[in-house]
């Protein structure tokens, strides 16, 4: 199975994300995370859908969705043209023993602390799926207490929008 | 002009040529109700005994005349009770608009007396739906349900209006109906160049008809199309209608109760020509073993279909009609495949569909049914052994002619719908085969036809069982008839004269056709209660998930 991440316009209406989060279940397509916001038209919202199949999944899934009335545009962004980001907010057990080494992980992957407590340490982090990853395995001795993640948002790389793609497939 | 929500809903169903909605009042639609009433001789209303029979009736006007069909409830239990018919019309493809109300906008969202999320309950089985929350956007967006309805692949969207909404007033001005395009501009030129050099290559080439071509009306293209390139034809059970049964190249219906020949061509097939079809596994059955010699071409107006259930080679994403004008515009050579058809003719008189003493009764009363009203009566029918029975013997020639649930499969289905076809054709006979178990489900309709003197006349296979369940019960249950048996005392002849519509009795022994010249001639609703064997059989057949080249086309000795 591979990871596709699609870009999703869609209408910037209450019900949309049940529109799409309902199709994904009752067609059986396995997603893994689904993040979204408005855009710079506040009309208009932008899914990023991380999802996993094999790639004829992935031509039902694009073909599905585009069906949806409240479905602007859909945009595959591949990896070699894409910036893929997520952020992650943890809370790590760190005593005063142990906190100068939490601290020295969080600089080495350019993580922040945003609270501190005698007995744990909060911080962000920014990054594609391996980074976190990457943090998660190192920082994970220290003792995790709890972990929320946005899910991915990607955009593509160059001059080009999503909106640029979208006029130019509807002349 | 200013007006209230409730009339310009009214005004907008008028835009759209709407002159026969179907419903039932109550709390959360009165507004639309007295709007109704001061229009009623513009917009006819037919109170149904049902929402369900509401929604059935849309759907089947739909059907028989290709305008949107429009149903009206009202929130909670009123909405919940469109919903199989609205599943129905989905399934089909069927262009249907659904009105509901709702509680006001301030009681949404607190369980408030029959109130009910309908927009998401119907969210999976509606093309599109809507909660209208502004009375400002209330004609756009019933311009724009009627539209989505109709265009591309048609379907059924709900509209959900709140109390208040219907009653708050605004600004309203006459628009005309958006233009409802077929696209033609977008089908690309190098598809049909491509197919029709399949077409050429191919030396078995099969078409496998569907439902797509009688919603695009592209039966006489098809027709030509079929001809042209000389390949036998095999149907879907949507696709009834849509190439005339006596044709020569007609070879019946594809898959589970599809012919022997139909199911062995496609079985050696090297080209399947798919058109206006979705591979329902009720035709493909096991799908590794479906065609598998063939090269798959399909043709179809929703791209979502395309390698959705079967793989294609090839495929030309449009309109079927826009495809088959512009695909016959750019023919240049002889494309036909006389060989081919010359086995086909072969094995037609080799494996006819058998007339068996399995089901002799049923089709005595239907090639009677058939002989007497010719190709233009409107067949209907509810869901089950008599609704197979109906596709086989019946020689359809003409589309809009065979209205019956085929995705969904609907039991209950057939009392609404031939209602709802009736109406939208009232100078066709409208005759709706039904089932004793499909009738039962909605046989509170008789009152509508006698209260409206709709001139449905109903044949009721009546085998005193769910047949069709039977059926599999004897072959593949060891005869375990678990909760089949429908042995109830049912005087069905006093049932329909209690609701006022004229009962007749037909026999094991009656003669069939002086009993259905007396139906026809009635000039109002009419019920046949006709007495048909217990055990008859829909043959051929094949097993579930056996490949459909192993057909079954005789079971005495299974159940001997």
């Amino acid at each position: 199975m591979d990871r596709y991440i699609l870009s999703v316009l869609v209408n910037n209406h209450s019900g949309v994300l049940s529109r799409i989060a309902g199709l994904f279940s009752r067609r059986g397509y396995n997603i893994d995370s689904l993040s979204v916001g408005t855009t710079e038209d506040p009309e208009v919202s932008r899914m990023t859908i991380v999802v996993y199949g094999d790639h004829t999944v992935l031509e039902q899934i694009t073909k599905q969705l585009a069906k949806l009335i409240d479905v602007l545009h859909i945009k595959e962004l591949k990896r070699k043209d894409s910036v893929y980001r997520e952020l992650l907010l943890i809370k790590v057990c760190a005593t005063q023993q142990n906190r100068s080494e939490v601290v020295q992980i969080t600089d080495i992957f350019k993580a922040k602390i945003i609270d501190v407590d005698a007995a744990s340490v909060s911080m962000e982090i920014t990054g594609d799926q391996d980074k976190l990853s990457a943090f998660i395995r190192l920082i994970e001795p220290f003792g995790i207490k709890e972990i929320v993640r946005t899910g991915m948002s990607a955009i593509g790389r160059g001059d080009e929008t999503i909106s640029d793609d979208m006029n130019r497939k509807e002349m | 002009m200013k007006m209230r929500g409730a009339k310009i809903l009214i005004e907008c169903l008028k835009e759209q040529g709407v002159d026969t909605v179907f419903g039932f009042p109550g709390g959360a639609v009165l507004n639309i109700y007295d709007e109704l009433y001061k229009n009623s001789d513009s917009i006819k209303h037919i109170l149904t005994a049902h929402e369900q029979g509401a929604a059935h009736a849309a759907d089947g006007y739909a059907r028989a005349t290709g305008k949107v069909g429009v149903c009206i409830a009202t929130s909670g239990p009123g909405a919940t009770n469109l919903v199989t018919g609205i599943a129905t019309a989905y399934m089909d493809s069927s262009p249907m608009v659904a009105i509901t109300g709702n509680v006001p906008v301030s009681l949404l969202g607190k369980d408030s007396f029959q109130e009910v999320d309908i927009a998401g309950v119907t969210m999976p089985i509606t093309k599109h739906n809507y909660i209208v929350k502004d009375v400002k956007k209330l004609a756009e967006t019933i311009r724009e349900a009627f539209y989505i309805a109709q265009e591309g692949r048609p379907g059924p969207v709900l509209i959900d209006i709140p109390k208040d909404v219907t009653a708050f007033e605004t600004e309203y001005e006459y628009a005309e109906p958006k233009t409802i395009s077929r696209h033609g501009e977008l089908i690309k030129e190098d598809d049909l160049i491509k197919a029709l050099e399949l077409i050429k290559a191919a030396k078995n080439p099969v078409i496998y008809a569907g439902g797509g071509i009688i919603r695009s009306k592209a039966s006489k293209e098809f027709l030509e199309f079929a001809e042209t390139i000389q390949a036998p034809v095999g149907v879907s059970l949507m696709a009834k209608g849509s190439f005339p049964a006596a044709h020569k190249q007609y070879m019946g219906m594809i898959g589970m109760h599809g012919s022997k020949v139909a199911n062995m061509s496609v079985s050696r097939s090297d080209l399947l020509i798919v058109i206006g079809a979705r591979f329902s596994d009720r035709v493909v059955s096991k799908a590794d073993r479906f065609a598998r010699k063939a090269k798959i071409l399909h043709i179809d107006i929703d791209p979502a279909e395309i390698n959705k259930n079967i793989r294609t080679y090839h495929h030309v994403i449009g309109d079927v009609r826009e495809v088959l004008i512009k695909m016959k515009g750019l023919m240049k050579d002889s494309y036909k495949h006389e060989e081919w058809m010359e086995q086909i003719a072969q094995w037609k008189v080799k494996y006819p569909i058998r007339v068996t003493t399995e089901n002799q009764r049923p089709r005595d009363i239907l090639v009677k049914i058939h002989e007497i009203l010719g190709e233009e009566a409107v067949i209907v029918t509810e869901v089950g052994q008599h609704q197979m029975w109906a596709a086989q013997f019946f020689k359809f020639s003409k589309p809009d002619t065979f209205i019956t649930s085929g995705g969904l499969g609907t039991m209950g289905f057939g009392t609404g719908a031939a209602m709802g076809a009736q109406l939208g054709k009232p100078d066709k006979q409208i005759v709706s085969i039904a089932g004793d178990g499909s009738f039962q489900m909605n046989c509170n309709e008789l009152g509508t036809l006698a209260k409206y003197n709709i001139p449905v006349v109903i044949v009721l296979m009546n085998n005193h069982t769910l047949g069709m369940v039977r059926q599999w019960q004897t072959l593949f249950y060891d005869k375990r008839y678990s909760e089949t048996n429908l042995d109830h005392p049912i005087k069905w002849v006093q049932l329909a004269d209690a609701f006022g519509v004229k009962g007749l009795s037909l026999s094991a022994t009656d003669d069939i056709e002086s009993v259905l010249r007396e139906a026809f001639a009635a000039n109002g609703p009419v019920l046949i209660d006709c007495e048909i064997p217990i055990d008859d059989k829909v043959l051929p057949m094949v097993a579930p998930g056996a490949p459909i080249e192993d057909v079954i086309l005789s079971v005495d000795p299974i159940t001997n």
